[in-house]
């Protein structure tokens, strides 16, 4: 299936989710195209000239960062001419601003946070979680000859070995942006950065309430390790963002991470899944962190902190 | 200011799963069923945008059956005037796409100064029917705001990308912006105004020509487990102790 890879970059970096797409764009067989859509395409053709990918399209356009309308114009006029059966972009925060518009506009299939692929007689079959990646689906698109996938980070390993694509520059017109950039803001820095620490204690929603997140960073303390969190403790402002692990936190690989009260979300895991060893505990044997844990303990986390205290 | 919001009612699996016959689905049985959480931060947000304002009105969407009004009902009660209901039983299982088809004619009409969808729902995070219905009514659109200020003709948003790094956007009003969780803090409904949210007028209404549908679940499953897990067994101080003994071993 010849598919359409849609090149990511932020701030002057391509972000790592682009090679991952190539490796799914190339498990379909059929010829992958890139395309990078920037101020100056050249900044990234060759990081992206990986084993496997048949051409490169350069669009330059004026933006020097992601605007939705930019890269929804971009794609529809490469789709056009380039008559892919998949389009692949990342199920990042970019992505969501514009493939569903592009699906929805073009009247395409359409899955998102997708983690498989493959080819069945012919037809595209994806698959992705549903009811808190405690149910996996198959997704079918009968129907459609074009597909517009969102593929989830991490879940392919980025393509490598030199490629020898050539560079095709693709001009379009200028689009009427109707969401621009102005400027970013940085996460805080916070007092920790919890991704250089080797062992990491991890607190969720299971903490309950902010009064007891005190007894956890006793226990961190106890312990030798930095606290950190999932995203509802940030949300709930209980705890700064700097310590937050996830997709919209920060990517952690600690010697040990050990996980209380937290269920897993797929956001989260991305953060902390290629962790040394995971030991988690939860009362829902169910939840998806266990899926990813090393070591397990369907238990209450405050009886067990309680039990740890003694120990440390 | 008339802003309309877009919720869900959305389930959550507990323990056990079992699917329906044709295994495009979980048995409703074992759904527990909520006003999903990103919603809930997007009422919030259009609640403040009708009180700053000093008047205007906030308007409920959800797609979904007569037991999808539960979810309407908590939106009413924290302060939504009133809620349109919009179903079909072509929309079963329906795909993100296809619901921001349903949801477009209805909002089109309402002709709001502002549209407000959760980032994603919890039961099948698509993040999508946001963005498609901005693309279906042709207004610009943000997604994953956790900063929303209103000027005139347009708005300043934080658009949050990975890693936490912030994209402050301008974006032309009317839009359709996607929130995200911690942009607020959505308020506690009152028993006194779940009790009145009940007599609040929910209208209901038949979708317009829906097409076909962008993807369609062939089947169910519960993943594999892999390797999964090495269980701790025993009681707490049994596992707090094989913790102690894990960490000193891995830390080395």
């Amino acid at each position: 299936m010849k598919a359409l890879v849609i090149a990511e970059h932020v701030r002057g970096e391509l972000r790592p989710v682009t090679l991952e797409l190539i490796s799914a764009a190339k498990s379909l067989g059929g010829p992958v195209e890139v395309a990078v859509i920037a101020k100056d395409p050249s900044a990234f053709t060759d990081a992206v000239n990986v084993d496997g990918v048949h051409e490169i399209l350069a669009v330059a356009v004026e933006q020097d960062e992601f605007e939705n309308d930019v890269y929804q114009g971009a794609v529809e006029q490469l789709i056009a001419e380039r008559s892919p059966q998949v389009v692949l972009l990342g199920f990042t925060v970019g992505s969501m601003g514009y493939g569903p518009a592009l699906s929805a506009k073009l009247g395409t299939g359409f899955a998102s946070d997708v983690f498989a692929v493959r080819e069945e007689g012919g037809a595209l079959v994806a698959e992705r979680s549903f009811y808190g990646a405690k149910v996996n689906g198959e997704v079918e698109f009968p129907g459609h000859d074009r597909v517009v996938l969102l593929i989830r980070p991490t879940a392919w390993q980025p393509a490598e070995g030199a490629g020898s694509a050539g560079v095709t520059e693709v001009s379009v017109p200028p689009a009427a942006s109707r969401a621009r950039h102005k400027d970013w803001v940085e996460v805080q820095a916070g007092d920790v950065d919890i991704t250089t620490a080797d062992f990491l204690l991890s607190v969720g929603r299971g903490i309950g309430d902010k009064e007891n997140l005190e007894q956890f960073q006793e226990l961190a303390e106890a312990m030798g390790a930095t606290l950190s969190s999932s995203r509802p403790l940030v949300d709930a402002g209980w705890i700064p963002n700097a310590r937050q692990v996830g997709q919209s936190g920060k990517t952690v690989k600690p010697k040990v991470y050990l996980a209380l009260g937290i269920s897993g979300a797929v956001q989260h895991l991305a953060g902390m899944k290629t962790s040394g060893t995971i030991i988690a505990v939860n009362t829902d044997p169910e939840a998806a962190i266990f899926n990813v844990a090393h070591y397990g303990a369907v238990a209450d986390l405050f009886e067990v902190a309680e039990e740890l205290e003694k120990l440390f | 200011m008339k802003v309309v919001v877009c919720v869900k009612q959305v389930g959550s699996l507990g323990d056990e799963v079992e699917f329906t016959d044709d295994e495009r689905d979980v048995d409703p049985d074992y759904l527990d069923y909520a006003l999903n959480e990103w919603d809930s931060f997007a009422t919030e947000e259009a609640l403040r945008l009708r009180e700053a304002a000093g008047d205007g009105e906030v308007v409920a969407l959800t797609v979904g059956d007569e037991d999808a009004e539960d979810a309407m009902r908590r939106a009413l009660a924290m302060g939504a005037d009133r809620g349109i209901r919009i179903w079909s039983e072509d929309l079963a299982g329906a795909d993100p796409i296809t619901i921001a088809r349903a949801l477009a004619e209805v909002v089109g009409a309402e002709s709001p100064d502002l549209v407000l969808c959760g980032v994603q729902s919890s039961d099948a995070v698509q993040a999508a029917t946001g963005a498609a219905l901005a693309e279906l009514l042709d207004l610009p659109r943000v997604a994953v705001v956790t900063k929303l200020e209103l000027g005139d003709g347009s708005a300043t948003v934080h658009r949050e990308l990975e890693g936490g790094l912030v994209d402050v956007v301008e974006v032309d009003t009317p839009a359709v912006l996607t929130i995200q969780t911690g942009i607020n803090e959505p308020r506690y409904a009152t028993l006194r105004a779940i009790k009145q949210a009940e007599q609040k007028e929910i209208e209901v209404r038949e979708p317009g020509e829906l097409g076909a549908p962008a993807a369609r679940v062939r089947r169910m499953f519960v993943p594999p487990k892999g390797e999964g897990a090495e269980m701790l067994d025993g009681d707490a101080a049994a596992i707090a102790a094989r913790i102690k003994e894990l960490v000193a071993e891995k830390m080395q």
